[in-house]
């Protein structure tokens, strides 16, 4: 087997030094009874280039721009389609990078330890926070974590939920919660606008925090500032997620709005699509939560020399030293999809980002304005949208979809899964990797068929 | 004594903030080929940014020269050998790479109609039978996104099957060698943890097993090979003991490098486990994540899953197509959005299949001798924790060394001046000073004797120059840092430095 260096030979002469009969002696631990007789039923090994025969006609029968159908993509509900620079794929693929452990021994790992205190840095411009952690799996678990986290903190065992919060992260948060003592409420949105409205929260005084999506899983962007008056004044946290990072290159830092914690999902910050994974979560708060917070935190420190470099630090929060009094079970971040938002933002800087989200706003704007005047066509909600729109169809979504299958457009995604109540509403997301051909075709198809 | 590396632009490099200047650009796209219209009509100004976010600005080749120097700071396994224990530092195959980017996969949407991702559930369903048939169990659930979550995950299903049958418990039992995350995830799923103390071999001690054992517990988190890298002989009793008092048997899969091909935990009577695919199935660790912590239950088990699951249909042709079923009255619900870390699930997808069932039985066996080669030749210099016994990592302790004042830190720092990554050190818990060192299958026969060689060099210097130990290490462009300082006053973000105002 090529990735296994020593030879039959070589192995057998090393039992030979060690005075062994042969391999299975290793194995006496194992009762014999318990010890497979015949091999594994799998297909036998695979060639190199069987391989990537096999794994190139199972990518093939899926359908991006420019495999499969090659189709016109407007989808998002939390995972982009952005423009991603190839650098990031040749940086993150320096061995030193994607083949090192966590930086548990900070000597040999300045390389991930730096990258992650710029990491923390970046997501604490862009949200308006203080302290960002190093990452968490994604925006739904983070999303999770934030509601164990504003439990710790403000020791209030509910939580009011936006009835517009992306409904697989409220899934998420459920399954979290259920066995940890917390009940989850739900602020029902407002049937116009599809935004919490600020007289919506009426909170009593067990409930810890509040938490609020911008843009809000409908796309409309919720006024952060009035909201967070209305939960401070009850005094609850405001938790704010992001499951669209670009667009905090354009709107106003959660944190600048009032919020204590700020959650999310960076994908959009240069990590490819990939199905829904893997993703990256990011997760910052207000300075004086810092010690509650969940997962790995990066921090300055200096050696005997007086030398400067960064280390894991806080780590009396982790669960190898609390075990079961941990802020949280997770035992790493996600260190290499976090160096490729970093290296994204880096690329990208101060002025490519909000030129893309710019683009964006530009780009769904167009579409939104010329798909809503077509007859049968309009906008489900009145609330001002970043690149995502909800759209009401003159027939049912899932119809809408099928029907545009022929013209290798996939409008967006029907809501009516998780809304039922909104079976002719599609969900369409617009971004700068999107061209006019492409929209002008959308709005061409959507109108041949909505007669 | 080894020279300390001479000084090199590499190991000099700022913060990437420090490097910005006005005007630098980094980036191309195309220009907006819409008509233009005013932000301010479009949203309210209130919800505006009054800035541009505090990014750097930098050009490309700032980024590409940033970020390739600092990655010269790392130790790698493509250096060489990451001695971890429990960490599975192993060969992170190229071709898995290469394949996990081809772009029917990296630019799919998570919600593509299941009719344009055929190929991906796929993927997806061939991963989970491979997994069921390595582990003996029937249902598995790929949407974990790392083993923490796995054990969190795998502790619920239990749980909703014991509420289920309206017997709703209160404790999981742990051993006291086990790793924090199975505390800590049994914790969030409401469980009262108590802790088993090893007995004097490092296993489960039966008779204490069986008076702690009673219709208030759940299920035993049970790491098997345990953290001392010993397969629990008894495993087959242990079972039993938990289901005729009702309760499960919850296996931590981190060891499961050391029995794929040879053994199933489903066959020994293990209800749930986990698996850590960036251990056993050779996905890259990337500095810390992303992992994936699939799920592989018995079918008593199976209805309470995570949704959505991957059924397959016929078509009137007769011809497979896939479809991902979300009506699962019984599920837990959802871990993670979408359908998992779909990246490594690919990765791990195409181990195996490189791999076929011969290499993954040569895998193992390759890893427990290379681990019982390296026990055989450094017992004579360190003391072994459990001798005769170890699979695929092995354990020592400093005793010996201690007495010259040199301590288990002390030799993984000097182990990182012979050209080594340190062992997993001070852990588990229950061996004092405990130096757990797994080589995995990765390493060639001279790398493990240029380890040995190393590890016998240190042992002498603990003896004959303690302090050249105690100050390792010297080869490295900073010295050990000081942690404490850093936690007591914590700095975790850059700030500009504020220039005083001139005048």
């Amino acid at each position: 087997m090529r990735y296994i260096p020593n030879s039959a030979l070589e192995r057998a002469d090393m039992l030979r030094e060690m005075g062994r009969e042969s391999i299975d002696e290793l194995f006496r631990g194992i009762p014999a009874n318990l010890r497979l007789r015949t091999p594994l039923n799998l297909p036998p090994a695979f060639s190199e280039p069987d391989a990537l025969r096999y794994f190139r006609d199972l990518a093939s029968r899926n359908s991006t721009r420019t495999t499969g159908r090659r189709s016109a993509m407007f989808l998002g509900a939390g995972a982009y389609d952005h423009f991603i620079p190839t650098i990031i794929d040749t940086l993150i693929s320096r061995s030193e990078f994607y083949t090192s452990y966590t930086p548990y021994q900070p000597e040999i790992s300045q390389g991930t330890l730096q990258a992650i205190f710029e990491y923390q840095t970046m997501i604490c411009e862009l949200t308006g926070m203080d302290v960002a952690n190093a990452s968490l799996y994604d925006g739904s678990t983070g999303t999770a974590e934030a509601v164990l986290m504003a439990e710790r903190v403000t020791g209030r065992s509910r939580v009011a939920v936006a009835g517009n919060l992306h409904p697989e992260y409220r899934q998420v948060v459920d399954t979290y919660i259920k066995n940890a003592g917390i009940q989850a409420d739900t602020i029902p949105y407002c049937a116009e606008s599809g935004t919490i409205l600020p007289e919506a929260v009426k909170i009593g005084s067990d409930v810890g925090a509040v938490i609020v999506q911008s843009p809000n899983f409908f796309g409309g962007v919720e006024d952060l500032q009035k909201l967070a008056d209305a939960v401070h004044s009850a005094g609850a946290l405001l938790v704010v997620v992001v499951a669209e990072a670009m667009s905090l290159g354009l709107l106003k830092a959660p944190g600048a709005a009032g919020a204590d914690i700020v959650c999310g999902e960076a994908q959009s910050f240069g990590i490819p699509l990939s199905y829904g994974g893997s993703y990256c979560g990011f997760f910052a708060c207000r300075e004086k939560f810092q010690r509650q917070i969940p997962g790995r935190l990066v921090g300055q420190a200096i050696d005997a020399q007086g030398r400067t470099g960064f280390v894991l630090t806080l780590a009396t929060r982790e669960q190898h030293i609390r075990r079961e009094k941990a802020t949280s079970n997770i035992c790493t971040n996600q260190g290499l999809y976090a160096l490729m938002a970093t290296i994204y933002l880096s690329t990208m800087g101060r002025r490519g980002v909000r030129e893309a989200a710019v683009q964006n706003l530009q780009k769904s704007h167009y579409a939104a304005a010329r798909i809503g005047a077509l007859p049968g066509y309009k906008l489900r909600f009145t609330a001002p949208f970043f690149n995502e729109f909800t759209l009401t169809c003159p027939r049912p979504a899932q119809e809408v979809i099928t029907a545009l299958l022929d013209d290798s457009i996939v409008p967006g995604v029907a809501i009516e899964r998780f809304y039922p109540e909104m079976p002719d509403e599609l969900l369409v997301a617009v971004t700068e990797t999107n061209t006019k051909a492409e929209i002008d075709s959308l709005i061409g198809a959507l109108k041949r068929i909505g007669r | 004594m080894i020279r300390k590396a001479t000084t090199h632009v590499n190991q000099n490099e700022g913060l990437i903030f420090e490097r910005s200047q006005p005007g630098r650009i980094g980036y191309c796209i195309p220009s907006l080929d819409v008509d233009e219209v005013p932000i301010e009509s479009l949203l309210d100004g209130a919800l505006l940014r009054d800035d541009l976010p505090g990014l750097p600005e930098v050009s490309e080749v700032d980024v590409v020269r940033h970020f390739t120097r600092i990655s010269t700071w790392n130790f790698a396994v493509d250096y060489g050998m990451y001695p971890l224990g429990s960490c599975t530092m192993k060969y992170n195959p190229k071709l898995n790479e290469r394949v996990s980017r081809f772009e029917g996969f990296a630019a799919s949407h998570p919600y593509l109609p299941d009719a344009l991702a055929q190929g991906n559930l796929e993927v997806l369903a061939t991963l989970e039978k491979c997994l069921a048939e390595i582990t003996g169990l029937p249902g598995v659930s790929l949407q974990p996104a790392a083993g923490a979550q796995g054990e969190m995950t795998g502790l619920m299903v239990i749980r909703k099957r014991l509420e289920a049958r309206g017997d709703a418990r209160r404790r999981v039992l742990i051993p006291d060698s086990a790793h924090g995350t199975n505390p800590a995830s049994a914790a969030i799923c409401g469980y009262e943890v108590q802790t088993l103390k090893s007995n004097s071999q490092g296993g489960i001690d039966l008779d204490n097993l069986r008076t702690v054992v009673d219709d208030g517990a759940a299920a035993l988190m049970l790491t098997n090979p345990s953290t001392l890298g010993m397969f629990e002989e008894n495993i087959e009793e242990v079972c039993r003991i938990l289901h005729a008092a009702g309760g499960f048997v919850y296996m931590d899969g981190a060891n499961m490098n050391a029995l794929v091909g040879v053994t199933r935990p489903g066959d020994m009577g293990v209800d749930v486990l986990h698996l850590n695919l960036h251990k056993t199935f050779s996905t890259p660790h990337g500095g810390g994540g992303p992992g994936a912590g699939p799920v592989a239950v018995s079918e008593e088990l199976t209805p309470y899953l995570p949704y959505p699951r991957i059924v397959a249909e016929s078509d009137p042709s007769g011809r497979t197509k896939w479809k991902l079923d979300y009506n699962l009255p019984d599920s837990i619900g959802r871990v993670r959005a979408y359908h998992g870390n779909y990246s490594v699930l690919v990765r791990a997808l195409c181990y195996i299949y490189a791999l076929g069932p011969e290499g993954l039985r040569e895998a193992t066996e390759t890893a427990v001798l290379n681990a019982n080669y390296i026990a055989h030749h450094l017992k004579s210099d360190y003391e072994i924790a459990f001798d005769g016994k170890a699979m695929h990592e092995v354990i020592f302790s400093d005793k010996r060394q201690s007495k010259f004042g040199v301590h288990t830190l002390d030799i993984g720092k000097r182990l990182i001046d012979y050209g080594f990554h340190p062992m997993t050190i001070y852990f588990p818990l229950v061996v004092p000073g405990a130096m757990m060192i797994e080589p995995t299958e990765s390493e060639g026969r001279e790398e493990l004797d240029q380890f040995i060689y190393a590890m016998k060099a240190i042992a002498r210097e603990a003896e004959e120059n303690p302090e050249l130990v105690k100050r390792a290490p010297h080869s490295t462009r900073i010295g050990r840092l000081d942690e404490a300082a850093a936690a007591r006053k914590p700095v975790l973000r850059w700030k500009p430095v504020r220039t005083a105002a001139k005048g």
